[in-house]
């Protein structure tokens, strides 16, 4: 009798826990609809009176009440690509030196300064941006030749603060989230991966190679999730771009993030049309974000598919052999 | 006239994250149960004057145990709303209340000046150049209008005779977060400037022709600090306890005027002083007057529902008003001159209690 109440008691344990976690699961889909909802809906305003000219207007006047979106939507994107490109190489870089080439009690040391960077609050890294970052920044651009200032990436006054600067501590920002979920990838990958490519007569950079290419879905995971943070990276960023709203190329530029304006403005923006606009922004960052892990979703899922191809591992020259 | 603290900042980021629940979201100010017995007063608004409201409300609470005043400075925008949707017992800004939002106002909303600010020119001529310079609204309008743009430009020279002017660019810098400094700093460039008023005109935050955003006093300041050639403009205030130099300005009458707390104080003196104290104080009469100076507003209802807060309230903005004026300028505020002062203990009459 026992035996068969225990069981009773225990199923329906099993289904009570099972509505609980299901619940907290949906409490996220919830928070996400309730999320975009509520933005919209805040900023309705906004979005009638400008349409889809908001997506393209240049100007963000609030004196006149005229508000665009693009400077802002392309200082988020330009800066986040830009921080990509040069935290990336040096992320990876990181992740195989830990996981592949270090010796042994490196490791532990090297993977705990690595993360530590990841800890680092962001008013911190625009307080070392403003004091050592942009006085850095400035004395390169003091430095450059005038006939490469002709060129419209580095066209601009050298005032240190903008696009460049902002691009740079991005990519600290961000390599220690990009290099740790690398370095797991790395490890995760199986040991007979690398024994089979070594009985091939691998060398250690092929070898490597093939670990790379089995974690690779995994890798570019890890890329994206650093391209997510820093499309919302707002504190160090304002303290540090110049916020000014223009659509340029140049590094040298003063320019703007979307985050950054919300922060900067949200607060003594008292006008109603303003302040939906401000929403509006925040909307657009929500759906730019959405469409960003969409797409990097997509990218892992074809990945995927592709993943049955075979490794090639280039066979010894006769030359290397013989040495 | 606003200091951007970073707790008011994550305040209106939360605020900002259950914007449509504001009536819920702060603890309402009638139903918060009183400490000691007595009453428990919310109220909300500009940061600027944060450290003086809370060295008032403390010495008055001292004072007056059991009355228990509470200010979260989110910014003037939010302090206007809140007391919109009556979150809060009352308001505070840096800007006056406009005809718009006075209307959308449940009731009557009126206005007192607490103290006084004023916003100054800071400006970076290179590590060897330390001249005091001279400036008038015209010629910060151009600068900031981008229609100047070299330290050694004629218009320049000629407001500072014998001062060598440097031949470097100027970088123009600003607020970027949105600021009753930054108010106060162009409602002055748009009193004395016909195109300035045409092309960017007054508001917490305005379309820049030039120049680079630094967040907060201290971002102008440090964007002024490190740029030989650099222009900006910060809080007295700021100013004072950093120890930055800054310019003189021309004012009304001609003379050029150093901002100081006694020169703003004669600021609000000049002024024809409405009814209701909605009134900007940029560019006044008298020769003694700093033109780039403002008051900084508490906002009641004229007709509040909570008798008792309005007694408490009414006591202390009296005592404020009076004996409160003596904590001012250690803080550095400019104290109300006696005229407003005198103005207003009638006007707080017409609270109904």
């Amino acid at each position: 009798v026992s035996a068969s109440r225990r069981k009773r008691s225990q199923s329906s344990d099993d289904r009570g826990f099972r509505i609980l976690t299901g619940a907290f699961a949906a409490l996220v889909l919830l928070t996400v609809f309730a999320l975009a909802f509520e933005l919209a809906r805040q900023s309705m305003l906004s979005i009638t009176k400008f349409g889809f000219g908001f997506w393209k207007g240049t100007t963000w006047d609030p004196v006149s009440g005229e508000f665009g979106a693009l400077p802002f939507i392309w200082g988020t994107l330009y800066s986040s690509i830009l921080a990509l490109l040069i935290s990336t190489p040096i992320a990876l870089g990181i992740a195989i030196f830990i996981s592949e080439l270090s010796p042994r009690v490196m490791r532990t040391p090297l993977t705990y300064l690595t993360e530590l960077l990841a800890a680092i609050p962001s008013i911190v890294y625009g307080l070392w941006g403003i004091f050592v970052l942009v006085p850095l920044v400035r004395k390169l651009e003091l430095a450059t030749p005038e006939s490469l200032k002709k060129i419209p990436l580095f066209n601009g006054p050298p005032l240190g603060v903008g696009m460049g600067a902002a691009a740079l501590i991005l990519a600290v920002m961000v390599i220690p989230f990009t290099s740790s979920v690398a370095r797991e990838i790395l490890k995760n990958v199986p040991a007979a991966q690398r024994e089979a490519a070594y009985a091939l007569g691998a060398t250690r950079w092929e070898a490597i190679k093939v670990a790379i290419g089995y974690g690779k879905t995994g890798i570019i995971g890890a890329i994206m999730l650093g391209f997510g943070r820093a499309l919302g990276e707002t504190m160090a960023v304002t303290m540090v771009i110049g916020n000014s709203p223009q659509v340029a190329a140049s590094l040298f530029k003063p320019q703007y993030t979307m985050a950054a304006v919300i922060a900067n403005e949200f607060t003594e923006a008292a006008d109603e049309l303003y302040l939906h606009a401000l929403i509006e922004i925040g909307l657009l960052l929500f759906v730019i974000t959405i469409v960003i892990n969409a797409l990097s979703r997509i990218l892992i899922w074809s990945m995927k598919k592709r993943s049955s191809r075979v490794i090639t591992i280039r066979p010894l020259a006769a030359s290397e052999a013989a040495a | 006239m606003l200091r951007t603290s970073f707790v008011s900042l994550s305040i209106a980021l939360l605020l900002f994250a259950c914007a449509p629940k504001e009536q819920t979201a702060t603890s309402t100010g009638t139903e918060t149960p009183a400490v000691n017995g007595g009453a428990v007063i919310n109220g909300a608004g500009a940061t600027f004057p944060y450290p003086i409201y809370s060295k008032w409300f403390d010495e008055y609470g001292k004072a007056h145990p059991g009355v228990k005043i509470n200010y979260q400075s989110i910014g003037s925008g939010g302090g206007i709303k809140q007391l919109t949707a009556q979150t809060v017992f009352f308001g505070a800004s840096d800007m006056p209340m406009t005809d718009e939002q006075l209307k959308a106002a449940p009731g009557p909303v009126l206005h007192f000046p607490t103290v006084l600010g004023a916003v100054v020119p800071v400006y970076n001529l290179g590590a060897d150049n330390t001249a005091q310079l001279r400036f008038s609204g015209p010629l910060l309008a151009d600068i900031y209008l981008g229609k100047i743009n070299k330290w050694n430009d004629p218009a320049i020279a000629k407001l500072n005779p014998g001062v060598k002017l440097p031949a470097t660019e100027i970088a123009v810098s600003h607020r970027s977060d949105g600021s009753g400094t930054t108010f106060i700093f162009c409602d002055f460039l748009s009193k004395t400037s016909p195109e300035f008023k045409q092309k960017v005109g007054a508001s917490t935050s305005v379309q820049w022709p030039v120049g680079v955003g630094g967040k907060g006093n201290e971002g102008v300041a440090g964007i002024v600090k490190q740029t030989p050639g650099a222009i900006g403009y910060v809080e007295l205030i700021y100013a004072l306890q950093t120890k930055i130099p800054y310019g003189a300005v021309q004012n009304k009458s001609g003379a050029f005027v150093n901002a100081s707390l006694d020169s703003v104080t004669a600021a609000a003196a000049g002024v024809n002083m409405p009814d209701d104290f909605r009134v900007s104080i940029t560019d006044p009469d008298g020769k003694d007057a700093y033109p780039i100076s403002s008051f900084t507003w508490m906002l009641y209802y004229q007709k509040p529902a909570d008798k008792d807060r309005a007694k408490t309230m009414v006591d202390f903005m009296k005592w404020a008003l009076t004996d409160g004026q003596k904590f001012t300028q250690a803080l550095g505020y400019a104290p109300l001159p006696k005229s407003v002062v005198d103005k207003e203990l009638q006007a707080l009459q017409k609270i109904q209690l």
